[in-house]
This record gives structure tokens, C-alpha cells and sequence, in this order.
């Protein structure tokens, strides 16, 4: 089995799909949709309407863009709030038309600047969880690439969360790690391997529900995932059943001792 | 439950040693330098007369300030962490803190009344691994938010917290889901939940309960951000403004209600609990 370090190289390879690539080949009749309403148009999330099989679903994720130009535009994955905000618009709007809504995440993080921090990242990145909590609508996220830590979590509060065989979902860049534990980032590798980011790490955890194998072509693999978790996810019964399921699955995250009776501070 | 209040076992002891060495006289001033007489200054509610820096309060300190006295009972004090991803030096580090703080972890919670009426309390303690949130802070506070709207309590959370803690790794990150999805149904179920943004407030704290107050107040002067001044700086080559991230940069941008200082504190909120005080047809349906 590949170790984490092993493969953060795999999925920096440009030759890995893209979200363009991925929904062209996953979907029909994609249209993308713009804008948060608010602000502005943040082309680091690409979003829209599409059909899975006939069926309408929203689609939102990660853009990188393939050119160095439009690498700069999408700036290199990293939303801004524009972008979390664009996507739970499209969330809501999904929620109304009674759509699924399929995320994918690829993403180094929510983007760290001095206009993020005066739009309200972290407020974006809340809102973003606090609604898709109780969006009254199926929600599946994979994660295609990178995973990183709260700008993918925004995407990632989903009734199915997959990973592809070789994407990396953290807490922290294994790079942030490295610099704050060991004062040194060329050892990312090393703090990638400790922090159990894979896709079996994390199913082992019980934080995903499966992997999607990258043997053949991705996009034909991801679409037969998310048939299948559609399919399943329309035989779970009442909207309010699903919610209630949603939220058991991430209520039962944490791994603690408990003392009972133990007197506390009062 | 009753009995916990007679008992006095090795931490509440150790708490008060702890409290002994918070209160010996003279303090310096980390802002001014000045020398300053322990009793005067937690008079003066860890605020500097000179300069008027705001010191970082102990949990248990915060809670005295705010709570009506004798009032708080504290729940879920038996969580302790494990090492869920076996993360090298976790475990030493975790135990040497709760020796020298006298807590398990970052975050203390319970019930208590505030000018008479009850309310649900979270307060984070930055002097517990900078109040980073891994399992035990998450399951903590996602409890009391589900005791809350079980009893039909309003809740207040005081924030601190250098972010989503590392060393738990992605049980760490989900926690933010989870406290999320506690004040959800916490506020569907027509509950208040008020924040208090104290410094420092950052990372996956500042993007997850931290931001989702019905009313967000803050302590004067208070960091508040989502990434790190450094790390900003690193990203944009460029020196940051002093202000950057403050909580005046905060109330500027529209992201917190109203800055308390910490001698209005309690007075604000017993304000707001009163105000939600009304009867209960009278607010509207989730």
C-alpha cells in the first residue's frame, strides 16, 4: 500500500483530471452558475446544474484550471467567501428545487489573505457547515484530490463522503505540520505519514464511506459511485430520517475517555 | 451530582494550588511591564490599570466573573482525551498539562445562572494547548449545546482557540462539523446562543461555532481571524497592520455585534438573557 507521502505526488501530477474534465465526463447539460449574490465571483469554486442519468443534481467543486492563467484566476483551488458563499447559494437553491447536490473537493485550503479575513472566511467556512448540516436535500462529497482542512470541510458535510484511492483529506497541510511541530517543512512527507490522512485511514475512522478505485478512468469510476451512493441515498426514507442520519454520523466523531462521577470545578 | 460538591479529590485540590500561584502578589504587566498587586489586579478582572491590556483569563476565573456566584455545576468533567492517530509526544504533553492546569482539557462547560436566569456556559482556556479543539472540546461543547436545547437553555460560549487541533488530526477537523450541527438544532429548536470572541479566537474555532452566535460580542482588543498573521504576511510579502484581525477590525467588517469590555460583561449578557427571557408563544416556530 502507498504511504500518504507517496501519494501527495500522485495527486500533484497535472495529468489528474480536473473538475471540467471530471464533470464533462460525469454529467450532461452542465450549466455553470456564477456569483454569491453579495460580493462577487469566486473561480476557485466551479458550480452549476447538470444531470446525472436524466436526474437533475447541483454540482459544486474545487477548480484549479489546467493554464497558468487559469490557474491564477481559479487561484490555484483556494476559495475566498464569494466562493463558500457562491456554493451554498447553490446549495439552498438545490434544496428548493428538491435536487441532489455533489460536491467535489480538491482543494489546499481555504485561501489565508487580507481580503479573505475582511469577508469573513471563517464565518463563510460556518455558515457553510451549520446549513449543509440540515440541507433537506441528499448531499454526496468526494474527495478527488486534496483535502485540506476547513476550505474542504465546507464542501465535506455530506450524508455520503467517498475518497478517491489516492486523495488525502487533513486536519492541517502535512507541510504546516512539519514547520510548526519540527521547525522545518521540507519534512512534510514525514508528517504526512503521521497524521493518517488516506483514504483507508480515514474509512477505518469512519469518517468516509468508501473509496473509488483510480484503476481504469476516474470519471467513469466516480460516476458509478455516485449511482450507486444516489441510489442508495433514495431508499433511506423520510427527508427528516436522512438529517437525523447525517447528523448521528458526524455526532459520533471522537475518541475520548470518560470518568463518571468525577468531581469537576464548581 | 450532589456529592461531587463535598468531595474533594486530587484535582480540586490541585486547582487550588493553582489558584494560589495565579493569585501571588506582583504580576508584570505583559503589555506595560508594569509591576501590579495580584489582588488589585483581579479586582480589576485581569485588566491592566496602567496600559489596559487585557490578560487571557483561566477558564475557571472567566467563570466567576460571569456567573452568579456558587451558581455553576459543571458537566462532562470526566473527558479525557485519547491518542486517536498515536501522534508522537501527544499523550506526555496532554498529561502534563492537566497536571499543571488542574483540567483535562480546553474547555470547561456547565450550567449556571447569570443575574438569575439559567443559562448553558462554555468557556476555552488558552493556557490548555492554546485551546485547540480535538475530541474532548468538541464532544464537550456539541453536549452542552444538546443539554441546552433538551432543558430549553439559552447558551453562552466563551471562544479561545488557536484552531482545530493538530494532533488528533482529522478527528480534530470533524469536530468543527459536529459543534456545527449541535448549535443547528440548538437554534432550530427557537434556543439563544450568544458568542464572546476573547483573544486569541482563530483557524477552525473562528470558522465554526465561534461565527454562528445569534448575537456575537467581544472582548476589547481581542485576535480574531481564520488564518494566522504570519502566515497571511508569508502569502502577501507584506507587513500586516497593527489592527489586522482585531476585534474592532471585526466589528469594522461587520462580523461581530458589539465589543464589551470585560467590566460591562456580565451586566451585557444578563441584559441579553433577560431580553430572550419572553414567553415562549412568543417566539416564532423552527
Amino acid at each position: 500500500m502507498k504511504t500518504a507521502s507517496e501519494r501527495m505526488a500522485i495527486i500533484h501530477q497535472p495529468k489528474r483530471p480536473h473538475i471540467e474534465e471530471i464533470i464533462g465526463a460525469v454529467f450532461d447539460d452542465f450549466i455553470e452558475l456564477h456569483g454569491d449574490r453579495y460580493f462577487g465571483e469566486d473561480h476557485a469554486i466551479c458550480a452549476g446544474i447538470a444531470t446525472l442519468n436524466g436526474q437533475p443534481v447541483t454540482v459544486i467543486g474545487h477548480r484549479h484550471g489546467t493554464t497558468t492563467e487559469e490557474n491564477i484566476r481559479a487561484n490555484f483551488g483556494m476559495p475566498h467567501p464569494e466562493g463558500y458563499r457562491k456554493a451554498l447559494r447553490l446549495a439552498k437553491q438545490a434544496e428548493k428545487f428538491g435536487r441532489p447536490v455533489i460536491c467535489l473537493v480538491d482543494t489546499a485550503g481555504a485561501f489565508c489573505g487580507v481580503g479573505a479575513e475582511e469577508r469573513g472566511q471563517g464565518e463563510a467556512i460556518a455558515r457553510s457547515l451549520y446549513e449543509f448540516m440540515a440541507l433537506r436535500t441528499p448531499v454526496v462529497s468526494i474527495i478527488t484530490g486534496e483535502g485540506g482542512s476547513g476550505g474542504a470541510l465546507a464542501l465535506a458535510v455530506a450524508d455520503r463522503v467517498l475518497m478517491l484511492e489516492n486523495a488525502l483529506y487533513s486536519v492541517i497541510s502535512p507541510r504546516g505540520c512539519a514547520s510548526i511541530l519540527w521547525k522545518d517543512a521540507s519534512r512534510e512527507g514525514e508528517a504526512a505519514n503521521t497524521l493518517r490522512i488516506t483514504a483507508e485511514d480515514l474509512l477505518s475512522f469512519g469518517m468516509i464511506e468508501g473509496i473509488i478505485p483510480e484503476k481504469g478512468s476516474i470519471p467513469k469510476n466516480i460516476k458509478k459511485a455516485l449511482e450507486a451512493a444516489l441510489s442508495e441515498l433514495s431508499r433511506e426514507g423520510s427527508m427528516d430520517t436522512l438529517l437525523e442520519k447525517r447528523y448521528q454520523k458526524f455526532r459520533k466523531i471522537g475518541v475520548f475517555a470518560e470518568k463518571t462521577g468525577e468531581s469537576g470545578f464548581s | 451530582m450532589l456529592i461531587d460538591l463535598f468531595q474533594k479529590t486530587r484535582r480540586t485540590s490541585m486547582q487550588m494550588k493553582h489558584q494560589a500561584a495565579e493569585e501571588r502578589p506582583d504580576i508584570t504587566c505583559k503589555g506595560c511591564g508594569r509591576k501590579l498587586n495580584a489582588r488589585t489586579y483581579g479586582k480589576n478582572l485581569y485588566v491592566c490599570p496602567y496600559c489596559g491590556r487585557y490578560s487571557r483569563l483561566l477558564a475557571r476565573t472567566r467563570i466567576r466573573q460571569v456567573a452568579d456566584k456558587d451558581s455553576f455545576r459543571e458537566l462532562d468533567a470526566g473527558l479525557r482525551t485519547l491518542d486517536p492517530i498515536g501522534f508522537p509526544g501527544y499523550p506526555e504533553k496532554i498529561a502534563e498539562l492537566a497536571e499543571k492546569n488542574g483540567m483535562n482539557d480546553a474547555v470547561i462547560t456547565g450550567e449556571c445562572t447569570i443575574g438569575g436566569i439559567r443559562a448553558c456556559l462554555g468557556v476555552m482556556d488558552s493556557h490548555f494547548m492554546m485551546a485547540s479543539m480535538g475530541s474532548v472540546v468538541g464532544e464537550k461543547l456539541t453536549r452542552l449545546f444538546e443539554h441546552a436545547t433538551h432543558k430549553k437553555l439559552p447558551v453562552i460560549i466563551f471562544t479561545a482557540s488557536g484552531g482545530a487541533r493538530m494532533q488528533e488530526g482529522m478527528f480534530s477537523l470533524l469536530q468543527m462539523a459536529k459543534v456545527s450541527g449541535a448549535a443547528e438544532r440548538h437554534s432550530r429548536a427557537g434556543g439563544l446562543y450568544v458568542t464572546v470572541l476573547t483573544d486569541p479566537t482563530m483557524g477552525g474555532v473562528t470558522a465554526s461555532f465561534a461565527s454562528l452566535g445569534d448575537i456575537i460580542l467581544a472582548e476589547p482588543r481581542a485576535t480574531v481571524g481564520f488564518a494566522g498573521r504570519r502566515v497571511i504576511e508569508g502569502t502577501i510579502g507584506e507587513t500586516l497592520p497593527d489592527d489586522f484581525q482585531s476585534a474592532e477590525f471585526l466589528l469594522a467588517h461587520g462580523f461581530c455585534d458589539q465589543i464589551v469590555p470585560r467590566n460591562r460583561m456580565k451586566q451585557t449578557l444578563e441584559k441579553l438573557l433577560k431580553l430572550h427571557a419572553a414567553p415562549k408563544k412568543r417566539r416564532a416556530k423552527g
